[in-house]
C-alpha cells in the first residue's frame, strides 16, 4: 500500500502508467478490538483517525454495513461554514472549520476544500434584524462574518434576482467568506485511508446486526462477519441511529426524515460561491465539475426510504428558480435522498450514554457534513477519555432532561 | 409521494393534502404531579422512530382538517391502514 501521496508518487505512477496501489486496504475483522465505531461515514472515519492520531488508540475497527462514502456523506450538497447564533454551536462548527482550513495537508489527500463563501439571504426586515444578530454573535465569537446589502450581493452574483418585485425579494444577506465547499465521497476517502495508515481497520459490508450489553456495560457487536469484542463502541450511524440504540435498548430523542438533492447537467463557471435561503428553502452552489448542486427541506414524515416527495422537490426548484431565473432551462442530472436523523433543538448529540462504553454520536440532522471533522474529533476525545470533550459537553443527551436545549432551530440561517 | 385514505373523507387523495403529525399512540400524561424528570423527556423528546410497520398521525390539512391514524412502512411508505382515533389504541394496535 502507498503510505504517503506526493508529487514524486505522482510523477511515478504518471510516468511509468503504472496501477495505483489500493488506498484503503480490504480487511477481516479481529475478534477484539479496544474501540469499535458503527458507522463508517465521515463522522465514523474521522473518529477514527482521531482516536488514532491525538488520542493514542490505533486498534479500532471502523464497522460499514456498506461501503465508504456510500451512505450521506456522499448524498449532502457538501456545504461547510461556522456562522451559527448560539455559543456552543458557533464554537463546535468553528473547531470544525479549523480543521477543515487544514485537512488536505493533515490527511495527505485532497479533500478539494474551496472557501469560496456562503451568502445566506434575507427577504424580510425580521430576516436583516436576526441576520444583523447572527453576524453580531459571530464576530463575538471570532467567526468572520459580515452583513451585506442586495447591491453588494448583486455585484458579486450578477445572475442573482434583487429586483424589488420578486415574490420574496433580496434584502441583504450574511457573508461568511471562510465559508465554501469540499468534495464529499473525497473526505470519506481521506479519512479512510489516513485513518487505516495509522492502523485502523475500514470493514466494509459489515453490518451490526446487535449490541452486547451485559451488566450496564458493552462487551461488543454482533455482526454479518460474526462477533466482535470491545470495551468501548461509538454509534456514528446517522439515519439509522434510533435502530442501532435498540440493539443496546435505549431510546433516543431523534427522528429520521429524507432530506433530498439534485445536480444538474455540468455547465461553464457561472457560480462562484454558496447561496443559501432559508425564507424561501433552498441552497445551491456549482460544483468544480460544473453541475449546479441544489439542497431542498426534510420531508416531515419519518422514513428510511432515501428518497422524499415529489413537492419538496418542487418547493426547492420553485425558490432556486425565484433567486436564480436564467437557471429555468437547467436540466437536472439526478436526484436522490438520504436519511437525516434531526434532535428536537436541531443540534446534534455527543455523548455518553446509560450503557457504560456505549457512547452516541448523532442527531446531526440536515447539517453534518459541515461538521465532520470536528464532530470526529470532539468524539475521539469523548471515547478516549470516557468524558466529554469541553466543546460536546453541551451537546450531551441530559439535555432533553434538565432543559438545557441549544435553541439552533431557527436560528442557524439556514434551511433545517 | 403516496396516495392516502382520508378515514373521515372516505376518498383516497394525495399526499399533498395532508400533514404529518408524528407519532402515534403518545398519551399526555395523567399524573403530570408525580412524573419524574426523565418520564418527562421521555414523553416531551423522546420517539421510537421505528424501521418498519409504524403508526403515526396525520391531518387532512386541506381537506376535512381533521387527525387520524396511519400505519405507514417507514421503509417502503407503504400504507397498511387507516383508522379514525379510538378505532385503533397503544393497547390494541392491529
Amino acid at each position: 500500500m502507498q503510505k504517503k501521496y506526493s508529487w514524486y508518487s505522482l510523477l511515478k505512477a504518471g510516468l511509468g502508467n503504472q496501477e495505483w496501489d489500493q488506498a484503503i486496504p480490504l480487511v477481516k475483522p479481529k475478534s477484539k478490538y479496544d474501540v469499535i465505531i458503527i458507522g463508517g461515514g465521515g463522522h465514523g472515519l474521522a473518529t477514527a483517525y482521531y482516536l488514532a492520531k491525538e488520542c493514542g488508540i490505533t486498534n479500532v475497527a471502523v464497522l460499514e454495513k456498506g461501503y465508504i462514502g456510500g451512505g450521506n456523506t456522499g448524498r449532502n450538497t457538501t456545504i461547510i461554514r461556522s456562522n451559527y447564533l448560539r455559543d456552543e454551536a458557533s464554537s463546535l462548527y468553528e473547531h470544525s472549520m479549523r480543521l477543515w482550513e487544514g485537512l488536505s495537508e493533515d490527511l495527505n489527500f485532497n479533500v478539494m476544500f474551496s472557501q469560496r463563501g456562503v451568502y445566506n439571504l434575507g427577504h424580510t426586515l425580521q430576516d436583516m434584524r436576526d441576520i444583523e444578530r447572527r453576524v453580531n454573535a459571530n464576530v463575538l465569537n471570532g467567526v468572520d462574518a459580515v452583513v451585506v446589502d442586495h447591491k453588494e450581493i448583486k455585484e458579486q452574483i450578477p445572475i442573482i434576482n434583487t429586483s424589488k418585485n420578486a415574490r420574496y425579494p433580496i434584502m441583504g444577506a450574511s457573508f461568511q467568506a471562510r465559508a465554501g465547499v469540499a468534495r464529499h465521497d473525497g473526505v470519506a476517502w481521506g479519512f479512510a485511508r489516513a485513518a487505516s495508515n495509522l492502523g485502523v481497520d475500514i470493514i466494509q459490508n459489515c453490518e451490526v446486526i446487535d449490541i452486547e450489553v451485559e451488566e450496564g456495560k458493552v462487551k461488543g457487536v454482533k455482526t454479518t462477519l460474526g462477533d466482535i469484542m470491545a470495551d468501548r463502541v461509538g454509534c456514528v450511524s446517522a439515519g439509522h441511529s434510533s435502530v442501532v440504540a435498540k440493539m443496546a435498548g435505549l431510546r433516543l430523542p431523534v427522528e429520521s426524515h429524507p432530506l433530498q438533492a439534485f445536480v444538474s447537467e455540468a455547465m461553464k463557471p457561472i457560480l462562484h460561491t454558496v447561496v443559501m435561503s432559508n425564507a424561501v428553502h433552498g441552497y445551491v452552489s456549482q460544483s468544480d465539475k460544473g453541475d449546479l448542486v441544489i439542497g431542498a427541506g426534510i420531508d416531515g414524515y419519518n422514513s428510511y426510504a432515501q428518497r422524499g416527495s415529489a413537492k419538496i422537490v418542487e418547493h426547492c426548484a420553485a425558490a432556486i428558480l425565484e433567486l436564480f431565473p436564467i437557471f429555468s432551462r437547467v436540466r437536472m442530472n439526478r436526484q436522490w435522498g438520504g436519511i437525516v436523523d434531526v434532535c428536537p433543538d436541531a443540534c446534534p448529540v455527543i455523548s455518553p450514554t446509560k450503557v457504560e462504553g456505549l457512547y452516541f454520536n448523532c442527531g446531526w440532522g440536515t447539517g453534518g457534513f459541515k461538521a465532520t471533522p470536528g464532530s470526529g474529533n470532539v468524539f475521539a476525545h469523548t471515547i478516549a477519555q470516557d468524558k466529554q470533550h469541553e466543546l460536546a459537553v453541551p451537546f450531551h443527551i441530559d439535555r432533553f432532561t434538565s432543559g438545557a436545549l441549544i435553541d439552533e432551530h431557527g436560528a442557524a440561517g439556514v434551511a433545517h | 409521494m403516496f396516495l392516502i385514505v382520508c378515514p373521515y373523507c372516505k376518498e383516497s387523495r394525495d399526499q399533498n393534502e395532508f400533514s404529518p403529525a408524528g407519532e402515534a399512540f403518545i398519551a399526555r400524561p395523567q399524573n403530570p404531579e408525580e412524573l419524574s424528570d426523565d418520564e418527562w423527556s421521555d414523553y416531551v423528546f423522546y420517539r421510537t422512530n421505528h424501521k418498519g410497520d409504524h403508526w403515526e398521525q396525520w391531518v387532512h390539512t386541506n381537506g376535512c382538517r381533521k387527525y387520524f391514524l396511519v400505519k405507514r412502512s417507514t421503509i417502503s411508505h407503504e400504507i397498511l391502514e387507516v383508522a379514525a382515533f379510538g378505532e385503533v389504541t397503544s393497547e390494541n394496535p392491529s
